[in-house]
Parts: C-alpha cells; sequence; structure tokens
C-alpha cells in the first residue's frame, strides 16, 4: 500500500515496506539525493532533514512514522536562489569534501529558527551530533553567527 | 636521457610505490607523447589535455580528484591565469582515467634525499624523473603532490592555449600574433575589437601551437588570491554529485559483506532467509563475500546481513596483542632502511646524559564521510563506472580485469569523493562493484557498503612501535637513534596494484622520522618492516602520522632532560639546518605568547614536523576543568614556499590538525578473533564542534619550493597534544590514543 508524503511542498506516493528510514525513502524513491547516508545510527548527522521544521536523522524515521512535512537541503534553496545559510556556507567557504554539509546545513537551520542569536555554547550544543571528517568547524561556527546577523538585518 | 636507466635501477631501490613497476616499462616510452584523452567532436578543439573550447565556452579539466582540498579550483586557476579566462565564466571538470594526466611529482618524492635539503640539481632530477609517472599512466590524487605536479605544466597549457588561439586571430586579420592581447575570454585587436575564444577554437586546432613563456608572477591576477572553490556552491546546496547519488537510469541498488577476517576465504553461505526479503532481486557469490541486488539500498543492507556465512580464519594473528608482538619481532631483523646515519651513534658523548624511550601507536581506519561505494552497467562487451576514487586509470586497469575486458573499452566517471585520506586511492570498491553489475548485465548496479562494513574493510593506517634512544649535553642534543617498526604501506600497495611482491627499502615507513631537520651530530634512523597480512594503505601523511608522533614527543623528553624549553630546544636545532622550519616554530612562539611556564590547570605543548616538502609548527593548548581536560586552543605556522590560494591552505592546514587530533584522542582500531572490533562512529569518533580547538595560523612563504598542504597539518597535531598534556600533568603518553590514559572531553 502506498504511503503518502509530502517532501519540500510536493506528495509523493511511496510503496515501500513501513520500516524503511526516510533517508532511504528519499534518496533512492524520492530522487532527492541531498540527504546523505553516513552511519545509518543517528551518529553522524549527515542524514539531517526538518519534520514540520525540526531538525531530525532522517535514518531513524521509517516511512510510517514520518509525522509531518519533510524539507530537505534542496528544498531550503538551489543554487541560483540560495537561502541566508547557505549564502553564508558560500561566504565562508565552508565546504572541503561537502558530503556532511546538507547535514550541517539542515542542523544549523533548525538552530537559527529558534535561536535568533545562537552563543558559542549554543552552537555546541547544536552542532555536536554532526560529524566532519574534513574539520570544517572553525568556519561552519562563523558562518551561523554570519547567518544570524544577516536574518536579523532582513 | 642515457642516465634514465641508471637512475630507474637506482629509484628501485628506493622501494617507492610509484616507481617499482615502472623498470619493466623502460626509458623509451617517457620520449612519445600520451595520447590526448580528449577526443574533440566537429567543432570542438583540445588545444592541450586540459583546456577543451567549443561554440558553448570553455571547459579545464582538472584531473586531480576533488575530495576537499580545492584542487579542482586551484589547478583551474593555474590554467586561467595564463588564458586569460575567468573561473566565473568556464566550467571546471574532473578528467577522465587517461595517461596524460600522470602525477609527476609522486615520483620526484620517491628520491632518498630528506627533501629540506634537495639543491636545485637534484629538485630537477626529480622533475626528470617525473616523466616516469607518463610511462606508469600514474593518474593519483596524493602525497599532497598536486601543486607541485600542476604548478608549471598548467601554466604552461594554459599559456600555449592562449598564445595558439592568438595565432588564429592572427591569421584571420592578417596582423601579426605579438600585436594581440586576450582577455575575459576573447582575444583583443588593436583596434579594440573582440573575438571570442569560442569562435577562434576551430581554426586553431589546425595549428602547431607556438613555443611560449610563462608569465612573471608580478603579473598573476588569480594565483596567490584567495578565490571562491568552483565545487561550493553545489556542496551548500545538495547539488553536488558524490558516487553515491549517481542515478542512472534503471538503477538497482546492491550492498556487500566481504569476510571481517580480512583477507579469509568464504567456506560457504546460507542464502536463504535473505531470499524472500522485501526488495531483493538478486544474491550475488562474489567468491570471497556475498552481495544482495535489491529496489533500495537499506533493503539490500537488510538482506545482505540476513545471510549466513561460513568465513575462514584470517591470514595474520587474530588478536590485538599478537599482532604487536608481531610488529616488535620486526625490531630482531636488520633494518629495511637507515636512511640517515650521521656521526657514530654507538659512542654515547663524553658528559652526555642517556635517556630512552619506546612508544606505541594503534591501527587507524581511514573513515570517509561518504562510506565506500561504486555504480557499474556491464553490457558483456563494456562497462560503466562512476565513484569517487584517487586514482582513475589504476581502477580502469582493475575494473577492467575484473570483467576480463580490454581497459579501453572500461569508462571512469570520477565523481566528488565525500573524504579521501588515502581510501579511495584503495581499488577494492570499485572492484566490488563491477562484480555486483557483472551478475546483472545491461543494468546499472550501485554498491554502497554499510558504515560498519566501511569501518571492518579498510586498508588501515598501520599500528607502530618506536624505540628511541638519545643524548643531551650542556642543553643541546647530541645524540639521536630511533628505530621504527611497522608494516608496509608500499610493499602492501605495490603488490595490490602490479600483482608484483613489491621490496626494497621504503622510505614511506621512515618518512617524517630520518628527514628531520633537526641538526644533530650524531643521529641515526632506521625502518624494520613487519611481516603481517594485515590489509594497511596509505592514511593522511602516511608513514609522518605515526613518525610525527615518535619523533617530536621523544625531542620534548630531550628538551625536558636538557633542562630547556621545548620550543627554544627545537628553534636552535633547526635554525642553521632548515632555517623555514625555525620560522615556523619563531611564529607560532609569537602567535601564542609562548613564556615556558603556563599557570595551573592549564598545558601547552609544541611539535614540528617537517613532511611533503612543508616544516609545519604547532602550539596545543589544554584547559583542566574540574578534572576534564579540554583541548583550548591551537596555533599552527606552516612554510609552503607560495601559497597558491591562502584560502585553501589554511583551510588543509586546519582540517589537517583535525584529522590528526581526531586520531590522536580517541583513534584505534583493534582486532579481537580476526576481526576489527569498531564498527562505527560510536567505535570510531572524530572531534566535533564542541571539542575542537580555537585556532589561529599563520603562513609562511621563505621556502624555496613549493611544498604540499594537504597531509602535513596532520603529523605535529599528535604530539603537540601530548607534550601539552605533559606540561598539564606531568604524565608522558607514550602510546595513542589518549583518551585511555587521561580524562578528555571528546
Amino acid at each position: 500500500m502506498a504511503t503518502a508524503l509530502k517532501v519540500n511542498g510536493k506528495t509523493h506516493q511511496v510503496d515501500l515496506p513501513d520500516d524503511v528510514p526516510l533517508l532511504w525513502v528519499l534518496r533512492d524513491e524520492v530522487g532527492l539525493t541531498g540527504t546523505k547516508f553516513g552511519c545509518g545510527v543517528a551518529a553522524c548527522g549527515a542524514c539531517t532533514v526538518h519534520i514540520d521544521g525540526e531538525a531530525v536523522r532522517s535514518c531513524q524515521v521509517a516511512l510510517s512514522d514520518v509525522w509531518g512535512d519533510v524539507t530537505t537541503i534542496e528544498g531550503l534553496g538551489t543554487p541560483n536562489a540560495m537561502a541566508t545559510i547557505q549564502k553564508a556556507w558560500v561566504d565562508h567557504q565552508v565546504a572541503q569534501c561537502g558530503y556532511c554539509q546538507s547535514g550541517q546545513i539542515m542542523q544549523a537551520a533548525a538552530l537559527l529558527a529558534e535561536n535568533s542569536a545562537p552563543t558559542d555554547a549554543d552552537i555546541d550544543d547544536a552542532m555536536q551530533g554532526n560529524l566532519c571528517r574534513c574539520g570544517t568547524y572553525p568556519r561552519i561556527r562563523a558562518a551561523i553567527h554570519d547567518a544570524a546577523s544577516k536574518l536579523k538585518e532582513a | 636521457m642515457a642516465s634514465i636507466g641508471k637512475i630507474l635501477r637506482r629509484t628501485f631501490l628506493i622501494g617507492s610505490a610509484a616507481i617499482v613497476g615502472g623498470v619493466a616499462f623502460g626509458a623509451y616510452y617517457v620520449t612519445r607523447p600520451a595520447a590526448n584523452p580528449l577526443k574533440p567532436r566537429e567543432g570542438e578543439t583540445a588545444l592541450s589535455p586540459f583546456v577543451l573550447i567549443d561554440q558553448d565556452g570553455v571547459t579545464l579539466f582538472a584531473p586531480r580528484a576533488e575530495m576537499g582540498q580545492g584542487v579542482m579550483t586551484t589547478w583551474a586557476a593555474l590554467i586561467a591565469e595564463e588564458l586569460d579566462v575567468e573561473l566565473d565564466d568556464i566550467r571546471v571538470l574532473h578528467g577522465p582515467a587517461a595517461a596524460a594526466y600522470y602525477n609527476s611529482a609522486m615520483i620526484g618524492e620517491g628520491l632518498p634525499n630528506k627533501g629540506y635539503d634537495i639543491t636545485d640539481f637534484q629538485h630537477n632530477l626529480g622533475e626528470a624523473l617525473g616523466v616516469l609517472g607518463k610511462t606508469l599512466s600514474l593518474q593519483v590524487t596524493g602525497g599532497s603532490t598536486s601543486m607541485k605536479d600542476g604548478f608549471e605544466r598548467m601554466r604552461m597549457a594554459g599559456a600555449t592555449a592562449r598564445e595558439t588561439l592568438k595565432q588564429a586571430a592572427a591569421d584571420q586579420l592578417g596582423v601579426d600574433r605579438a600585436q594581440l592581447k586576450t582577455e575575459g575570454g576573447a582575444v583583443v585587436a588593436p583596434d579594440g575589437s573582440r573575438i571570442p575564444y569560442t569562435e577562434l577554437a576551430e581554426a586553431a586546432g589546425q595549428i602547431d601551437p607556438p613555443e611560449v613563456e610563462l608569465r612573471d608572477p608580478a603579473q598573476w591576477r588569480l594565483l596567490g588570491q584567495s578565490l571562491p572553490r568552483v565545487d561550493i556552491p553545489g556542496k551548500s546546496t545538495g547539488t553536488a554529485e558524490f558516487g553515491i547519488d549517481v542515478r542512472p537510469e534503471g538503477l538497482k541498488f546492491a550492498s556487500v559483506r566481504m569476510n571481517p577476517k580480512l583477507g579469509g576465504a568464504m567456506n560457504g553461505f546460507d542464502a536463504s532467509a535473505a531470499e524472500g526479503m522485501p526488495g531483493v532481486e538478486k544474491i550475488v557469490d562474489l567468491g570471497t563475500g556475498v552481495a544482495v541486488i535489491a529496489s533500495n539500498t537499506w533493503l539490500a543492507i537488510q538482506a545482505v546481513e540476513a545471510i549466513d556465512v561460513d568465513w575462514g580464519a584470517a591470514p595474520y594473528p587474530p588478536e590485538t596483542d599478537a599482532l604487536f608482538d608481531q610488529i616488535a619481532k620486526a625490531f630482531d631483523d636488520d633494518p629495511n632502511s637507515t636512511m640517515r646515519d650521521d656521526g657514530d651513534v654507538e659512542v654515547l658523548p663524553e658528559g652526555a646524559t642517556e635517556i630512552r624511550a619506546d612508544y606505541t601507536v594503534p591501527y587507524l581506519a581511514h573513515a570517509t564521510m561518504e562510506p565506500m561505494n561504486a555504480t557499474a552497467l556491464y553490457t558483456g562487451d563494456k562497462l560503466e563506472l562512476w565513484c569517487g576514487n584517487q586514482a582513475p586509470t589504476l581502477i580502469q586497469i582493475r575494473a577492467a580485469n575484473t570483467a576480463n575486458l580490454d581497459k579501453d573499452v572500461v569508462e571512469i566517471h570520477t565523481t566528488y569523493l565525500g573524504g579521501g585520506f588515502g581510501r579511495r586511492g584503495e581499488l577494492d570498491f570499485g572492484e566490488i562493484a563491477t562484480k555486483v553489475a557483472m551478475a546483472m548485465p545491461d543494468t546499472p548496479v550501485q554498491t554502497t557498503w554499510s558504515r560498519e562494513e566501511d569501518m571492518r574493510h579498510d586498508f588501515f593506517r598501520p599500528g607502530a612501535l618506536a624505540r628511541m634512544r638519545g643524548a643531551v649535553k650542556d642543553g643541546k642534543a647530541v645524540l639521536i637513534d630511533g628505530k621504527v617498526a611497522a608494516q608496509s604501506c608500499t610493499h602492501q600497495a605495490v603488490e595490490r596494484v602490479t600483482g608484483f611482491s613489491g621490496g626494497g627499502p621504503d622510505k614511506v615507513l621512515v618518512e617524517g622520522f630520518f628527514n628531520q631537520p633537526y641538526a644533530v651530530p650524531n643521529y641515526r634512523m632506521s625502518g624494520h618492516v613487519a611481516d603481517l597480512a594485515v590489509p594497511v594503505g596509505f592514511w593522511r601523511s602516511v608513514g609522518n602520522s605515526h613518525n610525527g608522533f615518535f619523533h617530536e614527543t621523544f625531542l620534548d623528553e630531550m628538551a625536558h632532560a636538557a633542562g630547556r624549553d621545548p620550543l627554544d630546544f627545537r628553534i636552535e636545532l633547526t635554525r642553521t639546518e632548515f632555517a623555514p622550519a625555525a620560522g615556523c616554530l619563531e611564529a607560532v612562539k609569537e602567535m601564542s605568547g609562548w613564556t615556558s611556564k603556563t599557570p595551573d590547570g592549564v598545558g601547552r605543548g609544541v611539535a614540528m614536523t617537517y613532511s611533503f616538502g612543508t616544516p609545519v609548527a604547532q602550539v596545543i593548548e589544554v584547559v583542566d576543568e574540574d578534572g576534564t581536560i579540554r583541548i583550548n586552543k591551537a596555533w599552527i605556522a606552516c612554510d609552503v614556499g607560495l601559497a597558491l590560494d591562502p584560502s585553501t591552505v589554511e583551510a588543509q592546514m586546519i582540517g589537517g590538525m583535525i584529522y590528526g587530533l581526531s586520531a590522536a584522542t580517541t583513534g584505534e582500531i583493534t582486532f579481537s578473533d580476526g576481526e576489527v572490533e569498531q564498527y562505527n562512529f560510536p567505535d570510531y569518533d572524530a572531534l566535533r564542534m564542541h571539542s575542537t580547538p580555537i585556532t589561529e595560523m599563520r603562513v609562511l612563504e621563505t621556502n624555496k619550493h613549493l611544498g604540499g598542504v594537504g597531509e602535513p597539518g596532520t603529523p605535529p597535531s599528535m604530539p603537540a597534544l601530548g607534550n601539552a598534556l605533559f606540561d598539564l600533568t606531568g604524565k608522558r603518553a607514550r602510546s595513542l590514543p589518549l583518551n585511555k590514559q587521561f580524562n578528555l572531553m571528546v
């Protein structure tokens, strides 16, 4: 039986077993590959998406448990129309290999939605579930602060 | 060229992976041009393997893998600098797998000199040897060589293309080429009118390229600047394509399990539990492992884990302790190399104080963020393979051999790499994906490893031991006698790639050990090779990753034995030997406000490692917060000679340090019953946002030769942290990881 799933404003009918994690529905069924597979056990944050605005690890949410509208990195902004936070990521030249950055950006976007002026300690708390093996953390921190001040101006 | 044969024989003895296979080919091929892999269609002109111009614009090929080090952008900037195009107006692509993209610098690194003491003659010799890369089709991204390799060649490629386009315009306008200028992707005529390159391309393709000279660096407009990286918008919007994102039409998804007793046989398996599972389309017997092809990667992973497999034993001692006993036995044999033997270490100088210390570091995994994967389409007479990889020509040969096809019908598509660190220079993921796809011809199949499969089937950074003996007198180091023992990554890699047993002195095993720029009169450094079958490979900074810890921890112990400040002790030893290293140490001293004394609850440590042509000094500060130790701050200074892109140099140095600190704090791969005991990030973690120090850095440019940047940030981080912990606690860390001995906040 198909399950209805709303992603980035568009409804998809998904015909997969109930226990397939949202991550793999997005990547292999819906065709949105911006959300990444890193560990499968909620230890790296590469698969972070929003459900009704809340940052979640999509590798741990079964298809049948998706409780609201899903937003992925593709729904946040596009190369020609970037969200403020994505623009900050470009301005600060954050990405190295780039593989974890979709998850980092989704986590940071959720932080800023709830805290418009995060301190370094707030950033430490919110971002420590997101692993980056290239070590881009200093630039991620700078980009979050920058995005926060740009959002305030807007 | 006559001397090349002689050099080849000598270099064979050096034991570099890159050179060993080359002996079989000899020097003849060196003089033949490699075929241009860009095959222009009608109306297109490929002016070199690096520049393609058609009606739509200019495309530059950066045939080094973009794994986060910014190589695509800087490589393109080298071409664009001479070609007079703007990076915004052109496309930059990874080149196909092709011999024309050989890496010349990697071969030069095989020379048995220390690097920092290189003469111009030796430097040129290194470049001459670089032609050997061509005979080996060695298109490899590694060894922090991309800029050393591309620096001259890519500017020349750009300049040649520019002058050829100008000649085409000169012929068209009936003027002399010297009267023309170029700017913004167009030739500018004396009257100011512009002819875009795109309109000249076809005519330029008919002209023999003229001789060209490179521009004076004083005229550079791109090089030396921090340029916006071409790959970053895609990586900030989820649109950059990694290997795991490739979606050819009709794609199926697979996952794999190989023997966790690494290299052991598969005695048999029962797949009945997997056969009826949802989405399963095919069970594949790989001979040494099993795979499942399904409609979804997760369903494939569930099914492949449900297969009951009878695995054969590992071809090495099954427990960690026994492995290290075997490594220690290598000290009983003659050394594999003694690449430094100055003065006489057998005699203790009169009045000197002798000290000794033994050190141990564990096996390590690469743990790239993107688990190993590749996508293959096998059609019986052809193969296409998509993957992030550091060695497209080698993976092409491996896939061709696997599919029993000629390599010319194997097409390699190199995507972005979700981390490399050396892991994606291996060929196993491509071979496995090829085998899986061969079980379902005419259908593209993506084979993705679970994180657990990735973590437990690495080519690990070898576990290593060091036995150090030294002497100090009158506040100075007068003797260092060091021995390192570990498996040889080089010997194993040569065997994996060429099928021949790799032998000879292994420079990689002792890099960061024998070639450190310290003026110590009696100085002998030897490498001992442990004969073990644990798969080992090149891990960011390779031999330097363990030797940096051994050498710089021991030097700290010597400084304390001599009653000296460890930073001043190092500055004094490097100043006459290699001034850029002293310059880096002086820079971190000034930046950190180093005073020899730290308040209670604060510890500071310093280390300097010269690797890949670049000296890097680091100071690390730790603080005790109610019994928990936090890495608080770091200062880095490096001397790369010429910072082609300062922002990229900074990102690589800081990232390299964090990679090293991650290993130093918690990184450890252990074995039980022949199997790796770490499965996923909870067992093999890394620094995160809250545990990363605030870092300041400085890039110096006094080094005479262009140094690498991707790896040199890693080696000094581990000893600098250990030395800081000694300063804080008085307890000397002689083994890693440090969280086993200190209560670290990680």
